[in-house]
Parts: C-alpha cells; sequence; structure tokens
C-alpha cells in the first residue's frame, strides 16, 4: 500500500534561496502574510496573495505535482467553501475566501517542503529557550511538536489499512468495524513509539 | 565485551504479580553474540527488553557493565541500542538521513555536520541513495537495516535486536542477519531463524518465563527443535 502523500512530511532537499532562508525567517515571513491575509478584504489582494505564494512555490521547487497532490484534500475543501460562499454572499467574496485559504496554505507548504525536521527542530528548541527557566525542557518540546508532524501521516496509514481491512470483512459500512481498531492500533503504534524513543535514549537528557 | 548480568531477576505481569512473565533468572552474557531462541510467548523479549530498561524488573537486578538499568537508565539506554521486529516504529523522523541524524543530535551539534555524518553513515549501510527518502517509501529490508544504522549511529557498545528478520523476506532476512553478527558490537539476538541463532556464540533456549537450555549454539538449537517435534 502506497503511503499517503501530505503536506507535512513534504521536506525536499534543495539548494535554493529558499532552502538556505533561515528557518526563523521564514516562520516569520508565514506570521505575517497571515496577518495580511487578514487585513486586506478583497478578491484582488487575495489573488495576488496567491500569486505571491505560487511564485514562492516555483522559487522553493517543491514539484508541481508533488505540490498539487499534497494539497488535492485543501482543494476538495476549497472547492465546497468556495461554492457556499458563492452561493451565499456571491463571485467576491467566494474569491476571496479561496484564493486567502490556498495562498496560506500554499504558503505553508513552501516552508515545510524547504524546511528540514530537524532544521525545524533546532529552531523551535531555541524559540523555547526560555521555558528552560520554567523547568521545561526546549529540546523535549522541539522534539513532541515534531513527533505530532511525523504522527499525521502514520495516522492517516493506520487508517487506510483499517478500512481495508474492513473491506475484505465486508464490513466497510459497519462504523465500529472501521473506529475501534483504528483507535487501537494507533495507541499500540504511539506505545511502540514511545518504546522506540525511550530505547533510542531520547528525552534522557 | 560488556558485562550483561541479570541477577534474581522476576518479572511479573503490570497491576498483577501472579501473573509471571520471567521466573527467577540468574545470568551473565559476556560473549560477543548471544541468541535467544524459545516459542512465542516463552518470554524471550521480555528477557531482551529487560537489558535496555524498556522492562524493569519486579524484583532482582539487571546491570550493564555495573550500571543498573534502573537506577542509571540514561547511561544504559546510551550503551545498549535496541532494534524492533517493526521498523515503522522505530522510524520516527520522515527520511531516512534526518532519521539517522536524530540519532547523533546527542553527540553532534551542528546540523550541517549533523547532515554529513548521517549521510556517511547511511552510505556505510548501503542506504546513501535513500537519504533523502521518504520513510514511508522504504521497503521492508530498508527499513530494517535504516533501524539498525540509526542505533549504530549512536554508538551503543550492545545492540539488542528483537526479532528483526520476522516480517523479511530471506533475502534481506539473510542482510540482515549478516549486518547483525558482523558488528563489533556485543549482540544479544531474539530469534526464531535458527539458522543464524547457530551462528551466534551462546545460545539461550527459552520456555514458560525461563531459561531452559544455555551453552553451545549447535546443541541448543538441536535440543529446542526436539522439544517443539516431541510437544
Amino acid at each position: 500500500m502506497s503511503a499517503p502523500v501530505t503536506l507535512l512530511g513534504l521536506y525536499r532537499p534543495g539548494t535554493t534561496v529558499l532552502h538556505r532562508t533561515p528557518v526563523g525567517a521564514k516562520l516569520l515571513a508565514l506570521a505575517v502574510m497571515g496577518v495580511v491575509v487578514v487585513v486586506l478584504r478583497g478578491p484582488v489582494s487575495g489573488l495576488v496573495l496567491l500569486g505571491v505564494a505560487v511564485l514562492l512555490a516555483a522559487l522553493g521547487r517543491t514539484g508541481t505535482r508533488r505540490t498539487l497532490r499534497a494539497l488535492r484534500p485543501i482543494l476538495l475543501v476549497a472547492v465546497v467553501l468556495g461554492g457556499i460562499q458563492l452561493w451565499r454572499f456571491g463571485p467576491p467574496v467566494a474569491v476571496e475566501v479561496v484564493a486567502d485559504l490556498l495562498s496560506l496554505v500554499l504558503a505553508a507548504t513552501v516552508v515545510t517542503a524547504t524546511t528540514a525536521v530537524d532544521t525545524m527542530v533546532d529552531a523551535i528548541a531555541r524559540a523555547c529557550g526560555p521555558l528552560r527557566r520554567l523547568g521545561v525542557s526546549p529540546e523535549r518540546v522541539a522534539f513532541a511538536m515534531a513527533l505530532t508532524i511525523r504522527a499525521i501521516p502514520q495516522v492517516l496509514e493506520v487508517a487506510a489499512e483499517t478500512r481495508q481491512a474492513a473491506r475484505a470483512r465486508g464490513l466497510e459500512r459497519d462504523p465500529r468495524a472501521l473506529l475501534v481498531p483504528m483507535v487501537v492500533r494507533t495507541v499500540g503504534r504511539a506505545r511502540a513509539t514511545g518504546d522506540a524513543l525511550a530505547a533510542r535514549g531520547l528525552g534522557d537528557d | 565485551m560488556p558485562d550483561l548480568v541479570l541477577r534474581d531477576v522476576v518479572v511479573t505481569a503490570p497491576g498483577d504479580d501472579d501473573v509471571v512473565i520471567l521466573r527467577p533468572t540468574t545470568l551473565t552474557l559476556t560473549e560477543h553474540r548471544v541468541a535467544l531462541v524459545g516459542a512465542n510467548g516463552s518470554g524471550k523479549s521480555t528477557l531482551a527488553r529487560l537489558l535496555n530498561g524498556l522492562v524493569e524488573p519486579s524484583a532482582g537486578t539487571v546491570t550493564v557493565d555495573g550500571l543498573d538499568t534502573v537506577r542509571d537508565g540514561a547511561a544504559v539506554r546510551r550503551r545498549v541500542g535496541f532494534v524492533f521486529t517493526d521498523p515503522g516504529a522505530q522510524l520516527v523522523m520522515p527520511t531516512a538521513a534526518e532519521d539517522v541524524a536524530l540519532s547523533l543530535r546527542r553527540t553532534v551539534r551542528d546540523a550541517a555536520e549533523r547532515r554529513l555524518r548521517a549521510v556517511e553513515v547511511l552510505d556505510g549501510y548501503g542506504l546513501g541513495h535513500l537519504a533523502d527518502v521518504s520513510v514511508q517509501s522504504l521497503s521492508g529490508g530498508q527499513k530494517q537495516m535504516l533501524a539498525l544504522a540509526g542505533v549504530l549511529a549512536a554508538g551503543p557498545d550492545v545492540v539488542v535486536a528483537d526479532e528483526p528478520t520476522t516480517l523479511l523476506d530471506r533475502r534481506n532476512t539473510r542482510s540482515i542477519g549478516d549486518a547483525l553478527l558482523s558488528m563489533r558490537q556485543q549482540l544479544v539476538l531474539v530469534t526464531h531463524d535458527l539458522d543464524l541463532a547457530a551462528r551466534c556464540d551462546r545460545v539461550l533456549v527459552v520456555a514458560d518465563g525461563q531459561v531452559v537450555h544455555d551453552g553451545d549454539p549447535a546443541e541448543a538449537v538441536a535440543r529446542y527443535c526436539a522439544e517443539v517435534d516431541a510437544s
């Protein structure tokens, strides 16, 4: 079974300007973009921001097909959302909402595609440095965030396997046959990952 | 080789002292390669997990070169690496290079240097070309080899491997087996692969939560086979 392609874990090594840009600057730019999306109103600004995000994706060489595959679930949401906005408020609002959503998701994708998780962990650990005074380990916080990111495609994989197992037994319409094994397997995998992390001594420092 | 010592060790089920998983066991393992064989549920994985501190003894002590696995847990884990049956649970980073780099975080502070070292480690195991490939898209054999590379990158003195070839085909079983048996580190190998066990220096046969035979590999394997055939 092929692993699902998700926005997370999309990192592609490279030497582009965006790969070389410090992760702190990229995260700051993403935050600024989030504010700009909210502050600027109207379809034109939305389309301009979407254009900027597409330009950034091209600059970071995220790969058109790969990026579109990863964005597919969001595109489906955008279509549904756009349809509702079109029906309720008309074309300008629909264009603005869809463009805003896609520009932000695409910009975030560019950050993950051009930043290794290892680098992200370092950056988060540095940013959480002041927490050390409160007795919190910045390394541990950063690592927990990285693991959360890593867990999302794993949970999707478990869900796909569970769905196939239910289908093989003719139980694809039984929510219990989907939900219960999925929860049990996800918890089981989380425990196994916890064991593996403990065995590697991660979190001991 | 390090001294792995179990003194009067007993393991009971969590929350239920009446269910004994490992009966009173006293052992000293000093050989380069030690195999544990036995039926499913016999207690061999519990015995292996004691050596890295993943399982704590309910009674008795386990030490690695004098370090107690409970009291000195962090120091023990730095010295004893662990390879699991399912590498999917062990590989926690998105790409092969990042996963090995994770093992190097403790010793190599600079991210660029860490990346270089990780790729070097991968090259050493024939995985260099997969450095930037998602771990999810690797084959079972590649995942297990990567898991082993990640463990060895941390520089342990002992590697405990819990049925590392169970999920693999014949070719990958051979390559992982060869990699494990050719390591300079002390190896404690839990396995159902009796050919692999026979290539070790000492074989322990575990049944019903206790070591029922301990000694020369050929003799121990033959005895285990005879017991299975007779049952």
